[in-house]
């Protein structure tokens, strides 16, 4: 990761996006590396297509443009396949996270045969399951960590754990649901990382 | 330090002039005498006057001087002569005239 | 202690704000700046800070307020983008003429039209003749320290002029980077208590400000003016040394990276410099001899400075985030080319127009324009001097 590694982020206006790219700045922040987490803003609409950015490095980030060879990229609403590009530019030993009910199989011929790694998570079933409540971002940010490897798990958790009480300091009944959504994605995510090494081995 | 904006006029330099002309006293318009630019002047009846006084706040130039509740002549070093006095007086007490004396 | 920490350029801003707790903000919010006046009341709403807070009905109340604020003898601020510091048009002139000491957070966002809401320098430069001291930012790290040294160089009693401190809309207000703060009481002690020798509440000691001014003292006030702002020039280097001391930061009028033995120099004013930074670093592994000159201070314009910065160069890409629609170039390429002349440095310099309304610029944007510079000098290759990056064609 010294050389940089850049995220890009797919949703639309109102999901989280953004918040989940500012989000994912603030663990990696902890991590003691050098980060970047912004929105690149077309209309102001709830439901318009946005893009949000990360970049993270062990050096000093100098760069202020938008990212078109990403490492990985967050599609945090599926129907954004079949209007946005969104493996454009993704380098080929880098990885798609994808917000879908379906499997990786039914998912790879929307990806423009694309051959790096492909990730599916259901973040809707898992938010409803642990909160109760569709908020896709906490699974699409524990997603993007245990893909992009960007912590330990452990560290992560305890990580969002003092986030989230600080976060939600008035609503202290949405933390364990927050944190079950943020396990449950990580088990998903392991499981098809262990998957996916025994497909290239 | 304060600049004594009495020593300031149209030919001072730029260095002498006061930061953003900002003007260090208060009052200072008593010393220029706008009366010098009166084309009609009133003039006080006094015989007809009844000291209503309200003649004195309406006058912008506050050019009638008022003391212990009685006006006194004009004061025509400031007076321009708008003539609103005039007009608001009920006893025919100012009356208007043509030129500055 | 420099306290690590990660936010935003808006967010970096307001804490600067916060530490140093100005008497009075005026404020009308205006995408990207809005945060700023939104995080800054937060801040008195927790009891974190004491500033007066007024919601005024429009940006060119924020301004009026902000000068009635700094005459009646109050430390004043405000902060704006784009149409709302045209609404302050009026009254930037009369800020400024009237010697105000007010300090501005500006984040750049276009003027429109099109109508749009993303970054570009048209705001800034378009109030680059108001008489105000305008310092540029690259990232949330210098919108933080340049506020901080805000009002240290605007309250001098050599300069007494309002002070804007700008950052890139959205690229920098809304970008979450790594920063390194400043500790309360450094910052409160840096900045010191705001004592003005004439203000309006000096009970006894009356003034008046911003009479009306006949021809004759007219010309004279705004020639002092000019004086005032070329003194602030020493002044904007000497709080500079005077915050490297507590910060370990240096800052000039402009930055040089790589520029000591280049023959090609791109010369750019914000965010867009970081990534030009970064094309040299990458492009000087290949031994080729590039490098950037960064704007700081665009108000007062370091002509002479520039000039005798590029004499040694071959050629300059004059980098303009603005038109100007003068046929002939954009602001900083129109100021640099005449600095150029007047100081007889005749070199090739081309100017370019880049990022208006949020048009991204790349590290590979910077490649083409160092290799358009070199093959204009090195083979004599005809080069338009004023052109657009990244145009569709």
């Amino acid at each position: 990761m010294s050389s940089g590694f850049e995220i890009r982020w797919h949703g639309r206006g109102g999901q989280g996006a953004k918040t989940a790219a500012l989000l994912l700045a603030d663990v990696a922040f902890q991590t003691g590396r050098y980060v970047q987490g912004f929105p690149e803003y077309g209309p102001e609409r709830m439901g318009a297509p946005i893009t949000a950015y990360n970049r993270i490095s062990d050096k000093k980030i100098r760069v202020h443009s938008n990212i078109y060879t990403p490492d990985l990229v967050v599609v945090v609403d599926e129907t954004l396949l079949h209007s946005v590009d969104v493996t454009a530019g993704l380098k080929e030993e880098g990885a798609i996270i994808i917000n879908t009910p379906k499997s990786r199989e039914e998912i790879l011929p929307l990806l423009n045969g694309y051959k790096g790694g492909v990730y599916t998570v259901d973040a809707r079933k898992i938010s409803v399951e642990a909160l109760g409540k569709n908020f896709p971002n906490s699974p699409m940010l524990a997603a993007a960590v245990a893909v992009g490897r960007i912590m330990e798990r452990d560290a992560f958790i305890a990580e969002m754990r003092a986030s989230y009480q600080h976060k939600f300091a008035k609503k202290p009944e949405v933390i364990e649901g927050n944190m079950k959504a943020l396990e449950m994605t990580f088990d998903v995510l392991e499981e098809a990382l262990k998957e996916d090494m025994k497909r290239s081995a | 330090m304060r600049t004594d904006v009495h020593k300031i006029n149209e030919q001072t330099p730029h260095q002498e002039l006061t930061e953003g002309l900002m003007m260090f006293a208060g009052g200072t318009s008593k010393y220029f005498k706008t009366g010098e630019w009166r084309t009609n002047t009133p003039v006080f009846h006094a015989d007809l006057c009844k000291q209503c006084l309200l003649c004195a706040p309406v006058c912008p130039d506050s050019s009638i001087p008022v003391q212990e509740s009685k006006r006194g002549d004009f004061d025509y070093d400031h007076c321009k002569g708008c003539g609103i006095c005039a007009a608001v007086c009920p006893f025919g007490a100012i009356e208007m005239k043509e030129g500055r004396e | 202690m420099a306290i690590k920490d990660r936010m935003s350029g808006n967010e970096a801003v307001s804490y600067a704000i916060r530490q140093i707790n100005p008497d009075v903000m005026p404020a009308f919010p205006i995408t990207p700046s809005t945060e700023i006046p939104q995080m800054v009341s937060t801040y008195i709403a927790n009891g974190e800070m004491d500033t007066e807070f007024i919601p005024v009905e429009s940006e060119h109340s924020s301004m009026s307020a902000a000068i009635g604020a700094q005459a009646a003898g109050a430390r004043s601020l405000t902060a704006t983008s784009s149409a709302g510091l045209a609404l302050m048009w009026e009254e930037l002139l009369l800020a400024a003429s009237n010697r105000m000491p007010l300090a501005m957070a500006l984040v750049n966002r276009t003027l429109s039209g099109p109508i749009n809401i993303n970054c570009d320098h048209s705001d800034g430069m378009g109030a680059r003749d108001t008489g105000w001291i305008q310092i540029y930012a690259e990232n949330n790290q210098e919108a933080y320290d340049n506020f901080i040294q805000a009002y240290p160089i605007a309250e001098h009693e050599n300069v007494h002029l309002p002070i804007m401190i700008c950052q890139d809309g959205f690229i920098t207000s809304h970008a979450v980077e790594n920063i390194k703060l400043l500790e309360d009481h450094v910052v409160k002690e840096f900045v010191g208590e705001y004592r003005p020798e004439e203000y309006l509440l000096n009970p006894g000691k009356p003034i008046a400000v911003g009479p009306y001014s006949v021809t004759n003292y007219a010309m004279e006030a705004k020639k002092n003016q000019e004086i005032a702002l070329e003194n602030s020039k020493a002044v904007i280097l000497e709080v500079a040394k005077r915050f490297e001391r507590i910060s370990g930061r240096s800052y000039g009028l402009f930055e040089e990276y790589k520029t000591e033995d280049a023959d090609y120099i791109m010369l750019l004013i914000g965010s867009a410099a970081g990534t030009a930074k970064q094309a040299v670093h990458n492009m000087r592994k290949e031994g080729k001899k590039v490098g950037v000159i960064k704007l700081r201070v665009f108000r007062p314009f370091p002509a002479k400075e520039l000039a005798e910065a590029l004499r040694n160069c071959k050629a300059v890409a004059i980098m303009d985030r603005c038109e100007s629609y003068n046929g002939n170039g954009g602001p900083l390429g129109s100021e640099v080319t005449a600095g150029l002349f007047r100081h007889k440095v005749s070199i090739e310099a081309v100017n370019y127009i880049y990022g208006l309304a949020g048009r991204d610029f790349t590290v590979e944007d910077v490649y083409d324009i160092f290799e358009e510079l070199s093959d204009a000098v090195e083979n004599g290759k005809e080069v338009e001097q004023y052109q657009y990056v990244g145009l569709r064609k």
